[in-house]
């Protein structure tokens, strides 16, 4: 490590971090300081790049990986890997919590740095840190109950008291409260607070602007992968339309291809008082919301990610998570159960996955099995596959979706990702859908990829298909919507026709 | 491009298929050197095919059951259990062949429902719920078995599925004319289809290969299957485990290519993730697989007793293991999603293929097992790293 000038008292400085992946620049020239004993946070819109900034910090992506200074208490860090930045008293915790839920809070707290006596591990020690460290995070409870029996905001306490068993000197916070309700979350802030009067320096990134506001002593704002502004909280610089604005400013530009206006149709699906809790979890994700889409309507999803609209498609979609649900849903005006996914096909719901490559496609599969796959049946004599009749409607919709791929006998894992989302949705139209939802439709594909979904979403309007559009991406949801609702904490906080509906608006019911 | 290249660019590509055929082919010459021709010889082959068939019927099954990431360990004894129940019936319930072994397939199925059961419904992981099925059948077999010890079975129609071979129509000294007429008749056939699938991939623009190269590939097999023939018909003909197998072999094989059902069983192996979200039950699919696991194990069994015309105490011991070794020596993949049915049976031969041949050089069965655990590794390693390649 080489002496840097020791300038002014902030502890960590990263400086022109530029951080690029194949085809796509993640963070271009950020700047990031950080003063001592402050509670910094950083905010920006999904993708903006404070994550990947966070794992350059990290040591996530090693030195080599990016290119820019690491500057850590007046000294150039250069981190091979995770280890190295804990070294050195860089301690993120992530909004996914990183607890073995059937080990002890005093074992989890030690996980990976034991306390050894000789060559094993001395447990009386251990408990009695591992106490001292509860009582940082002010947290009271018995070290040795097991993680697994306590609350999601006693956990993430618990990680807290983790990072401080490791001499932490720079906490960082990952939406630490996206999972938390209001009490649990007012409890965490309170203790950051009194954590800065102890001297502790940390990060925090929250979607929640009203936090934000609440504790911060400085906010930096990412946009694009580049560093926007940083306002001081001191100086009144911190409000919430100045965050929206620098969060969201930039121009929609004439990406969205324009569709004629049409009076609308009647009520296609409606949802009333829906309800869903995930046992899995155990919290209930969607909570009293009411709904509806119409004949040829583009439906805005805006909300940010974890607000709760995947899960809201899938309680629609047949429910494959094995929600509880409660409250009705009504297709063209009819009360049905869709108990499979399978069920939710037949009526006429198509959903195309956000997760292209994780649920959406079989990526071992060709493009002609993956097309057919969730209609096979209209193929099929007696269960026996016309093959013959698959590769021509295969073919039909490679050429109609204009699929760049040598022959329909191609692996989709080998297909880029704007062709993988035209096949998706080509497998999803093969159903014949009435109601197509599409979850994140344009995510990580090409500016000209985009446009030719778009253009394939006013098509299916013009032939009279619905289309719920779950987007993060707030130009996207203004280009494409004819309504919008917005969801957050699993409810829907607002509902716009599209004339009403600005950037601000939305972030703003997006925020709550 | 020269004919020589495509071949070589055509094995290459496809190595992952082909392997276990050169695999085959190479540990058989090997032997035949090794053995001064003993281990090629009509009665050696004849042999070897018949003593795979109770192993090749339970490959086929397993294939699909780790095609849906799943396994099962308790086939070795369902099958052993199953082939004593099927003795008791012969012989203390004096029930017909014919009232048996629908009897006996029937309790296969129900068996694999119950598998079925603790897998996908109580998402019981499928190693223990076999496991215990294992250890269960294993006390099933001892039961069954305790009063008399080793049940003989004095019936003959039933020794003969084990045993007996396929009636000739005409007598040549030497030759089983059946079996020679068979062989002309699937390279007929094999001839049509080939070229009737090769015409429709042309029709749509598809890849094919070179007329050179399609004609030599058929000129090859056709050698083989007339090659195989010419052998068994050498030495009293086709046997009826091995019409058994094939049989089998034939309907999952269209099963699993031709179908509905099979596209959506390999779909939910390949990423059930997004079957589910397709609209297909994973959970009936695993209901399906497990069902026709047990049902063709109760036919191993049946096969097994049959041959030994008799039920001991020990049927079955090691039958699941050699299975999923024939599946994954056959080129189905640890990781879902990738397997033939033919690939397990080819598999099931090289197995078979090794214990014959070592049997015959008089290696101790302690070799034996440390070379067949090591050909196992080898098949693995081969299918992670051609998986893993980029091509």
């Amino acid at each position: 490590m080489k002496e840097v000038s020791h300038t002014t008292d902030y502890i960590l400085e990263m400086r022109n971090i530029t951080k690029e992946f194949p085809g796509v620049k993640a963070l271009s020239n950020v700047n990031f300081s950080v003063k001592r004993g402050e509670i910094h946070c950083l905010v920006g819109e999904n993708g903006a790049g404070k994550s990947t900034l966070m794992k350059v910090l990290s040591g996530v992506y090693p030195q080599g990986d990016y290119s820019g200074d690491i500057v850590l208490n007046g000294q150039v860090q250069s981190y091979r890997g995770i280890a190295d930045s804990e070294k050195a008293g860089i301690a993120i915790i992530y909004q996914e919590l990183a607890l073995v839920p059937d080990m002890t809070v005093y074992e989890n707290i030690y996980l990976g740095h034991e306390i050894k006596k000789g060559r094993t591990v001395d447990w009386n020690e251990t408990i009695v840190q591992a106490t001292k460290m509860l009582d940082k995070v002010k947290l009271k409870v018995n070290p040795e109950i097991k993680v697994k029996d306590l609350g999601v905001g006693k956990q993430q306490l618990i990680e807290i008291a983790k990072a401080f068993s490791k001499n932490v000197n720079l906490l960082i916070l990952d939406e630490p409260t996206a999972a938390l309700n209001e009490d649990d979350s007012a409890n965490l802030l309170m203790l950051l607070k009194e954590l800065r009067n102890e001297g502790i320096t940390s990060i925090m990134i929250s979607h929640k602007l009203k936090e934000v506001i609440a504790i911060a002593d400085t906010v930096t704002v990412l946009r694009d992968g580049q560093t926007i502004c940083s306002l001081d909280a001191a100086k009144g610089e911190v409000s919430e339309p100045v965050l929206i604005k620098n969060m969201v400013g930039r121009a929609i530009d004439d990406i969205y291809p324009k569709r004629p206006k049409k009076p609308l149709g009647e009520k296609v699906l409606e949802l009333e008082n829906w309800n869903a809790f995930d046992p899995t979890v155990g919290r209930t994700i969607i909570k009293d919301v009411n709904f509806n889409v119409r004949r040829g309507e583009v439906i805005g999803l805006s909300g940010l990610m974890g607000a709760g609209r995947t899960e809201l498609a899938l309680s629609i979609f047949g429910n494959p998570r094995d929600y509880k649900i409660t409250g009705d849903l009504k297709i063209n005006g009819e009360k049905i159960a869709l108990k499979t996914t399978g069920q939710a096909i037949k009526n006429g719901i198509a959903y195309v996955t956000e997760d292209r490559k994780g649920d959406g496609l079989i990526l071992i599969d060709d493009i002609k099995q993956n097309i057919t796959l969730a209609n096979l049946k209209s193929l099929a004599k007696n269960g026996v596959i016309d093959e013959n009749e698959e590769i021509k409607i295969a073919n039909q919709y490679k050429e109609s979706m204009t699929i760049k791929a040598p022959s329909i006998e191609m692996k989709t894992g080998k297909l880029s990702g704007g062709n993988q989302q035209k096949v998706s949705l080509s497998k999803w139209l093969f159903t014949k859908p009435n109601i197509l939802i599409l979850d994140e439709p344009t995510r990580g594909i090409d500016v000209g990829a985009k446009f030719e979904i778009y253009t394939i979403i006013n098509e299916l309007i013009e032939k009279g298909l619905s289309i719920i559009m779950i987007s993060s991406e707030l130009p996207e949801i203004l280009g494409m919507s004819d309504r919008i609702y917005v969801v957050a904490e699993g409810r829907i906080t607002g509902e716009l026709p599209i004339e009403e509906a600005t950037q601000d608006i939305i972030m703003a019911m997006a925020t709550v | 491009m020269g004919f020589v290249t495509e071949l070589k660019d055509l094995l290459k590509k496809n190595i992952r298929e082909y392997g276990m055929y050169i695999a085959l082919i190479v540990i058989m010459a090997i032997f035949s050197v090794l053995t001064d021709g003993t281990f090629i010889s009509a009665r050696n082959i004849s042999k070897l095919i018949d003593a795979t068939g109770y192993i090749a019927v339970l490959a086929v099954g397993m294939t699909l059951v780790i095609v849906i990431r799943h396994i099962d360990l308790s086939v070795g004894f369902v099958a052993g259990f199953l082939g004593a129940v099927a003795a008791i019936l012969l012989t203390s319930a004096h029930l017909p062949v014919i009232v048996t072994i629908p009897i006996i397939l029937a309790l296969g199925v129900v068996i694999g429902l119950f598998n079925g059961f603790l897998v996908a419904k109580l998402q019981i992981p499928a190693f223990v719920a076999s496991l215990a099925g294992m250890l269960i059948f294993r006390g099933g077999l001892l039961q069954a078995t305790q009063k008399s010890g080793t049940i003989i079975i004095p019936n003959a129609s039933f020794n003969a599925i084990g045993n007996g071979y396929i009636p000739d129509i005409a007598v040549i000294p030497g030759f089983h004319l059946v079996t020679l007429l068979l062989g002309a008749l699937t390279i007929v056939a094999m001839f049509i289809s080939e070229s009737k699938s090769r015409r429709n991939k042309l029709k749509y623009n598809f890849e094919v290969v070179s007329a050179k190269i399609f004609t030599a590939k058929l000129i090859f097999m056709s050698l083989i299957i007339a090659y195989i023939a010419f052998i068994l018909s050498q030495f009293n003909g086709l046997s009826w485990t091995t019409v058994v197998v094939i049989v089998v072999t034939a309907i999952y094989h269209f099963m699993t290519t031709r179908t509905v059902l099979g596209r959506h069983i390999y779909a939910v192996g390949g990423n059930p993730e997004a079957a589910k979200l397709s609209g297909i039950s994973v959970k009936n699919i695993t209901f399906f697989v497990f069902g026709s696991m047990s049902m063709l194990a109760a036919l191993s069994g049946i096969l097994y007793t049959s041959r030994l015309q008799s039920a001991t105490t020990t049927a079955g011991v090691l039958f699941e293991l050699d299975a999923i070794a024939a599946a994954y020596v056959g080129g189905v993949s640890a990781a879902g999603g990738v397997g033939k049915v033919t690939g397990s049976i080819i598999g099931a031969l090289v197995m078979a293929s090794l214990t014959s041949g070592m049997n015959l050089m008089g290696v101790d069965i302690s070799w034996q097992y440390i070379i067949r655990g090591i050909v196992l590794i080898l098949a693995v390693v081969f299918d992670v790293m051609t998986r893993n390649k980029k091509g």
